[in-house]
């Protein structure tokens, strides 16, 4: 296994996902003769992991079961260690198809923070492309190179301990793209654009406060950018449930027309209402929000150097 | 040896699939020679625009001859002399003392844009009464207006998905370009992977696809009908390299592979021909181009008169050298037939090729973006996927997703089933007048994503009320990420 390439079987050093159900999951690092507790029971490394196909069920000790998946970085991002605030697939994804990453892509990336922008932008760059990463937190920096170590895709990234701000992303003329998750933007566009190729490449800045957006597009229209574009992405996620919903007694039902206006005749087609008169409720599919949303993760500003 | 030297970029070269940029207007044409372009209620051609680099900005001057723009200092208003409100600004509709006989006498003189604009504002006579903002407001909509120019840029995803989510949504399904985007990420595409696609998004969703995976790994596309449509993929214009593991498989056979009575004896084979064409061209068809003009009958009439003409050429062509036509004409024939038999086999041969591969159930994950109810795509595709790897469906309605998802649950084999869709909300940002912009599209489709697992045969239905216990999230542990501050 690696974040680039999948692997059939769980193997020793491989870092694999144990899922315990909805939005329950934590990574784990494979190892011969290490044991992990879950709420199901212990979890035997080499008897229960190493040689079992990725997706199997595992059962624990306890005599529950947990599934273990091959990493992604959509899974590494929803349980990787926080060093930092990090950005979700949702971001993530408009993110990556607006700077244009594909194979071989050259991305300049700060702050590195919790690394989870940075496995995406590999998996995305590999195998050709590379990641010029600058985090200037040095412990950050050094736990970034780390993981990038036991995830198989030190290869596809450079981790550099510095301040983009001032010293900038350390390489000038090669980048297709790049991403600036810092507090003060407009003080690294300048920086941005000598790393940026010549013939130009793409940028995008992720602020939470408006504030930060309006000094960063003063910054990136002073410096020739093209195409400035100010996007916000929300994720609405529905709860799939079958629904009941209490017919109201009008005084109808002497009347004969037990489903009180409902047609309960022919196949009840999913989705549409299904009368039980003798229950006196209706029942049908509904995809119902969640009771809470994240309103505003960020605002991503985009453009171009040409 | 087409690419510039180091520092410049991509040139635009003939033949090449180009898309035209106009503020937030895009339009995929083909670059030809004396090819009449329409583009935002202008004519044009592109001969000139052969030999720049891809992101250049051209002019267009008269006669329909693009010309590239050079860098201007900013010379309007001069005086910066304004006003604070609008208390004594009356709309009396004379305020504008050209009128629109001056104004088309200037266009025709071949007038720049820019010096028409400058003219308008020196013969307003409330523009110095305007507040600096909307000094700012009516320059910039006056430039809209009499100032042509263009910009030509590179294909990509992100270029194509917006300008079919603009121009043609109807033949991607109403699939926004965030949501496209959210499917590439859930789909954990990348280079190496084996995917299975079905779409019915005119090849776009392939597209994008085909731009994650770099020409790496391998893609079975399922298609409905007799051939797979890739209007929208050609227009990417990907190297040839990336169609050599690019398979097909016909979607009606696929229940007779499941049960392994698959035999190619009897192909959807309908239009066989029109198949053969899109096969060896891969890279532009015309078909994608008139697919992209439909709408404008400017240019599909002109088209066709293209085609007719080019029609005339050849006939008086044959005329002339009528000695030899017979014979030339009956070796043709007969090549043809031969040609024929030969792409027959050829297909043939594809097609068992593309049966083993999907028969080792394997892939690594699947996208469905199609107008079918999405239950019975799902229940039989993810048969040949491999388990612990993503899949994706997309539907533009949120209806049929609640049955699929339930029809899921009851099959078992996926864990983490999440219903979702996004919201995506466009910004002005301007000193002193940012705000969110007053309209947003108010539907991009929704998304059912998943993992699959190794199914659980022996004892699916104790199982399967087990995963529905575990997966039923209970609403104290309804958690909100964490918020960047």
């Amino acid at each position: 296994m690696s974040f680039v390439e999948y692997g059939d079987t769980i193997k020793d050093g491989d870092t694999a996902i144990v899922f315990l159900g909805h939005e329950s999951m934590f990574p784990v690092k494979v190892q011969h003769g290490t044991v992990t507790q879950t709420k199901y029971g212990v979890i035997r490394h080499s008897t229960d992991l190493i040689g079992k196909k990725y997706g199997s069920k595992v059962t624990c000790s306890k005599g529950g079961w947990v599934f273990i998946l091959h990493p992604t970085p959509e899974l590494w991002t929803m349980n990787l260690p926080h060093r930092t605030q990090i950005l979700y697939s949702t971001d993530i994804s408009l993110i990556t198809m607006m700077l244009e990453l594909k194979p071989g892509s050259i991305v300049c990336e700060s702050g590195t923070g919790s690394g989870s922008l940075s496995h995406a932008l590999i998996r995305t760059v590999a195998p050709t492309g590379h990641l010029y990463t600058v985090e200037f937190h040095q412990q950050r920096a050094e736990k970034a190179r780390e993981e990038f170590r036991e995830h198989g895709v030190e290869h596809l990234v450079t981790v550099t301990n510095q301040d983009v701000c001032k010293n900038g992303f350390g390489v000038s003329n090669i980048a297709d793209a790049v991403f600036l998750d810092i507090p003060s933007p407009w003080e690294a566009i300048g920086h941005a654009k000598s790393a940026l190729k010549a013939e130009g490449g793409r940028i995008c800045s992720f602020s939470p406060c408006i504030e930060q957006v309006q000094r960063t597009c003063l910054a990136l229209e002073e410096y020739g950018f093209t195409e400035i574009n100010t996007l916000e992405i929300l994720l609405r996620v529905y709860n799939v449930r079958t629904i009941s919903l209490q017919i109201p007694d009008l005084g109808k039902a002497a009347e004969g027309n037990s489903s009180a206006g409902f047609d309960s005749s022919g196949p009840s087609q999913p989705g549409s209402p299904c009368a039980d008169a003798q229950a006196g409720t209706v029942q049908f599919k509904s995809g119902v929000p969640l009771r809470d949303m994240v309103g505003h993760t960020g605002y991503l500003t985009f453009a171009t150097k040409s | 040896a087409m690419e510039a030297g180091p520092g410049l970029g991509p040139r635009i070269r003939e033949g090449d699939c180009a898309v035209l940029k106009r503020d937030d207007v895009f339009k995929a044409v083909p670059v030809l020679r004396r090819r009449k372009i329409i583009f935002e209620k202008q004519w044009f051609y592109l001969d000139n625009a052969i030999g720049h680099i891809y992101g250049t900005t051209f002019e267009v001057t008269s006669g329909g001859n693009l010309q590239p723009k050079q860098e201007v200092e900013e010379t309007t208003t001069e005086t910066k002399e304004a006003g604070t409100d609008n208390r004594n600004i009356v709309d009396d509709g004379k305020s504008q003392k050209l009128t629109h006989d001056d104004i088309k006498a200037l266009k025709d003189k071949g007038i720049k844009g820019q010096e028409i604009v400058q003219q308008l504002i020196e013969n307003s006579t409330t523009f110095r009464d305007k507040t600096e903002f909307a000094q700012d407001k009516y320059i910039k909509k006056k430039k809209k207006k009499y100032e042509a120019v263009i910009t030509i840029v590179k294909p990509s995803t992100r270029i194509l998905s917006t300008m079919y989510y603009a121009r043609e949504p109807g033949k991607i399904n109403h699939l926004r370009y965030d949501t496209l985007a959210q499917m590439l990420t859930l789909g954990n595409i990348r280079a190496g992977n084996k995917m299975i696609v079905m779409e019915t998004c005119a090849g776009l969703v392939l597209g994008a696809v085909m731009e994650r995976m770099g020409g790496y790994g391998s893609i079975i596309q399922m298609y409905p009908g007799g051939e797979p449509v890739r209007a929208a993929t050609s227009c990417f214009g990907f190297p040839k390299v990336f169609f050599d593991n690019l398979h097909e498989f016909p979607l009606s056979k696929v229940d007779s592979l499941l049960s392994g009575t698959f035999s190619t004896e009897t192909l959807p084979s309908e239009s066989e021909d029109n198949m053969l064409v899109e096969e060896e061209s891969n890279g532009m068809t015309d078909g994608k181009q008139t697919s992209l003009q439909e709408t404008e009958e400017e240019s599909t009439t002109e088209t066709a008169m293209e085609v007719k003409q080019a029609e005339e050429h050849e006939t008086m062509d044959i005329n002339t050298e009528d000695v030899e036509f017979k014979e030339n004409k009956e070796k043709e024939n007969k090549e043809n037939v031969r040609e024929k038999q030969r792409k027959q086999w050829e297909r043939r041969k594809k097609l068992i090729e593309t049966a083993t591969l999907l028969r080792e159930k394997n892939a690594d994950g699947l996208i469905v973006a199609s107008k079918f109810h999405p239950t019975p795509l799902l229940l039989s595709l993810l048969e040949f996927v491999a388990p612990s790897r993503p899949f994706v469906v997309y539907c533009q309605y949120k209806e049929p997703l609640l049955e699929c998802y339930a029809k899921l649950r009851e099959r078992g084999g996926v864990i983490n089933l999440k219903l979702s869709e996004t919201w995506l909300r466009n910004y002005q940002v301007l000193p002193d007048r940012s705000h969110p912009k007053l309209t947003m599209s108010g539907g991009g489709g929704y998304l059912l994503s998943g993992i699959t697992v190794v199914l659980d045969k022996g004892r699916s239905d104790s199982s399967n009320l087990e995963a529905l216990k575990m997966e039923e999230p209970s609403s104290k542990r309804c958690k909100v990420q964490d918020h960047h501050c």
